[in-house]
């Protein structure tokens, strides 16, 4: 799950990484009166959107007055901002964050990560910072910096003194530094985050090292011990079919094709993806239904696919091994009786009793088209929306 | 000859009375796996179907019985605690089948067994099946045939198709491993390719892959310096966006790594046959083993 940089920032705060202050702002007078109570006479406006690269298309501005602040709190509230993260229909600013200035003497960058390949965290900083960390890794892999983490100790002091020398802090910086490595750690562990990255980490010209930014996501399979981070979801910033199916449980994801596709699993689910489009279509949707497909996720997942005005044909691949394919087909049939399907649809039942499946399908005086391999299934589709 | 799993293999069902375990423990017995107990703590006594005895604990399971291979079937807040009970009873594999456990509580569970001689297969992974001999895991067995050709996995259902695929050419499998679709996982591509290097039966082995991480590409330079067999390859994904997770917690695109197109490139640059579409799998083994 994704949250806000002000959200990443409050839960931060709490576990005592250093961050400026500031305050979130749904309207052009609340961010007059967040300048206001911060005081100073440098703020900064900070467009809250779920993607990176904001500074560059706009979203980050710097205000001279709590005035100023409101203006350019007007400009961005309701606007669009196009990043290269975002897509080119961009993403609607619908909070911003005031912030107190920073008076900047070095950019670094620090992130925390699993490493899947050891199946440990690994805490990365570098002294690029403002930069994507992707391109120093290709660019200049020397100037990253690595400490693995054994889960049984975790981070130790010496790992973040290590990081903060090579980073070239100095005197108090070092102190500051390795206090905001250890407590980021901690933060990442105790919330069960899967990323968090502070891009840039900046070091002030008084030795400070704070989180100008700072981005993080979490391990959804988590979100069950921490509620309070659960209701930090932005559904304003997801899809609206994908909002409306995760209310039903059901994975899926919005593509920009145009065959829609349900399938039961999630490689298979991705493998019928790539064979639409191997057979020249291109795929409207991900969507698991789960192994066992029943009549219920078979219904919802109907529905929410269907909803996508740009689908044109269905395809439906199940294979069915616990679950018998002629009970599938039944829960295919029941669930396509109680709702108006309004394009042509290709059913391929594989597994247990499928032959007995596509019988039931062939004679149930609906519109649907029987495959018996993927192969099949996949050209029958494409062929309806040519 | 097969891998991790076969017709000596004794079995234990953690969590043997949950609607999961329950169901599949008796699906294992009907294959013919050898399911020599259940542990479900508090319910120790009890008999399950009036033959398999249940204990409260692993340690009783194994003393009473000998398992040497246990299935857990229990939600994801208590899976790392029965991972960590089998292991300290001695088990030799265990396969999770639970789906949904947090990275953080695996990326312990790994570290810990590691210095242990216990493997874990998955979690969040179908099983392991050795066609005709024993099957530990959730995944349909008859559309299975005992034969030469090797599988693993990191889906399901696509695994199913591919083993469909494979039997229907009149072939048949060796061993079966569903490695798991989560970021952490206990047996990865390259551990079970060396099992199955050593397997004098397997002639081939099919290796399915997805998006995310970057375990295909480590199992690809592995397989150019140490594997002599024929290796028939497929990810899934190619057409996945990035930043999404496609179902799986580990099948996700970050920061432009884990594309399927660099998983192909570097499978196909260590000599692998990998094949575009997912319909050709069974063909393609049939036609790298000359079949």
């Amino acid at each position: 799950m994704n949250i806000h940089e002000h959200q990443a920032k409050e839960i931060l705060r709490k576990y005592g990484v250093a961050v400026p202050r500031g305050q979130v702002a749904f309207t052009p007078e609340e961010a007059r009166e967040a300048a206001e109570s911060l005081g100073g006479d440098v703020f900064v406006v900070k467009a809250q959107i779920h993607a990176g690269g904001r500074g560059k298309a706009g979203g980050v501005k710097l205000a001279k007055s709590p005035e100023e602040v409101q203006e350019l709190a007007a400009q961005m509230l309701g606007s669009k901002l196009v990043t290269h993260q975002t897509g080119p229909e961009g993403k609607v600013v619908q909070r911003v964050l005031i912030e107190e200035g920073v008076d900047i003497a070095r950019e670094l960058y620090l992130g925390i990560v699993l490493d899947r390949s050891v199946s440990k965290l690994v805490i990365m900083a570098s002294t690029e910072g403002g930069v994507e960390i992707e391109k120093v890794a290709e660019e200049h892999p020397e100037a990253i910096f690595k400490e693995y983490v054994d889960p049984e100790i975790g981070l130790q002091p010496f790992q973040a003194r290590r990081l903060a020398f090579k980073l070239g802090l100095t005197g108090n910086q070092v102190k500051n530094g390795v206090k905001f490595i250890l407590a980021l750690y901690r933060a990442y562990v105790e919330s069960d985050a899967s990323l968090a990255e502070i891009n840039p980490l900046v070091v002030t010209g008084s030795g400070d090292v704070l989180a100008l930014d700072a981005k993080m996501n979490f391990d959804d399979n988590a979100l069950y011990r921490h509620p309070e981070i659960a209701e930090m979801r932005d559904t304003n910033e997801e899809d609206p079919l994908e909002v409306e199916a995760s209310k039903y449980h059901l994975n899926y994801i919005k593509l920009d094709g145009n065959v829609g596709c349900m399938v039961n699993g999630a490689g298979l689910a991705m493998a019928t993806m790539d064979i639409i489009k191997l057979a020249g279509g291109m795929p409207a949707n991900f969507l698991d239904v789960g192994g066992g497909a029943s009549v219920e996720t078979v219904r919802n997942g109907f529905q929410i696919l269907l909803s996508d005005p740009n689908v044109k044909a269905v395809l439906v691949n199940i294979f069915g091994g616990i679950v018998r394919c002629d009970r599938v087909a039944r829960g295919i049939i029941e669930a396509a009786k109680s709702i108006d399907i309004r394009v042509p649809m290709v059913i391929r039942l594989a597994g247990t009793n499928a032959e007995e499946a596509a019988e039931l399908l062939k004679n149930s005086g609906m519109n649907f088209e029987v495959a018996s391999s993927l192969e099949e299934a996949a050209q029958k589709v494409v062929r309806l929306i040519q | 000859m097969s891998i991790i799993v076969d017709e000596n293999t004794r079995v234990v069902v953690q969590g043997i009375t949950g609607k999961e375990g329950s169901f599949h423990a008796q699906q294992m017995i009907e294959y013919g796996t050898r399911v020599v107990a259940g542990v479900t703590p508090g319910k120790g006594g009890q008999k399950f179907n009036d033959t398999v005895p249940v204990f409260n604990t692993m340690e009783e399971a194994v003393r009473e019985t000998g398992a040497n291979v246990s299935v857990v079937f229990v939600p994801p807040a208590f899976a790392p605690d029965a991972i960590y009970e089998a292991a300290d009873a001695g088990i030799e594999t265990v396969v999770c089948i639970t789906e949904g456990i947090p990275a953080m509580d695996m990326v312990k569970v790994y570290n810990y067994l590691q210095k242990t001689s216990t493997r874990l297969i998955g979690p969040n992974c179908p099983g392991v099946i050795s066609p005709g001999k024993c099957k530990v895991g959730i995944m349909p067995g008859f559309i299975h045939r005992e034969g030469t050709v090797g599988i693993i996995s990191r889906s399901g259902t696509l695994t199913y198709e591919a083993v469909d695929q494979i039997t229907k050419m009149g072939l048949g499998q060796s061993t079966c491993i569903g490695i798991g679709g989560d970021p952490v996982i206990g047996t990865r591509f390259i551990d079970a390719l060396k099992l199955f290097k050593e397997d004098d039966e397997t002639e081939a082995v099919v290796l399915i892959g997805e998006i995310g991480g970057t375990a295909e590409e480590e199992a690809a330079a592995w397989i150019k310096e140490h594997f002599n067999k024929p290796v028939v390859a497929f990810i899934a994904g190619q057409t996945a966006p990035p930043g999404k997770r496609m179902g799986h917690a580990g099948a996700i695109i970050s920061g432009g790594k884990g594309t399927a197109a660099e998983k192909m490139k570097a499978l196909r640059d260590a000599g692998i046959t990998v094949v575009e579409s997912p319909a050709v799998i069974g063909r393609t083994v049939a036609e790298v083993l000359g079949k």
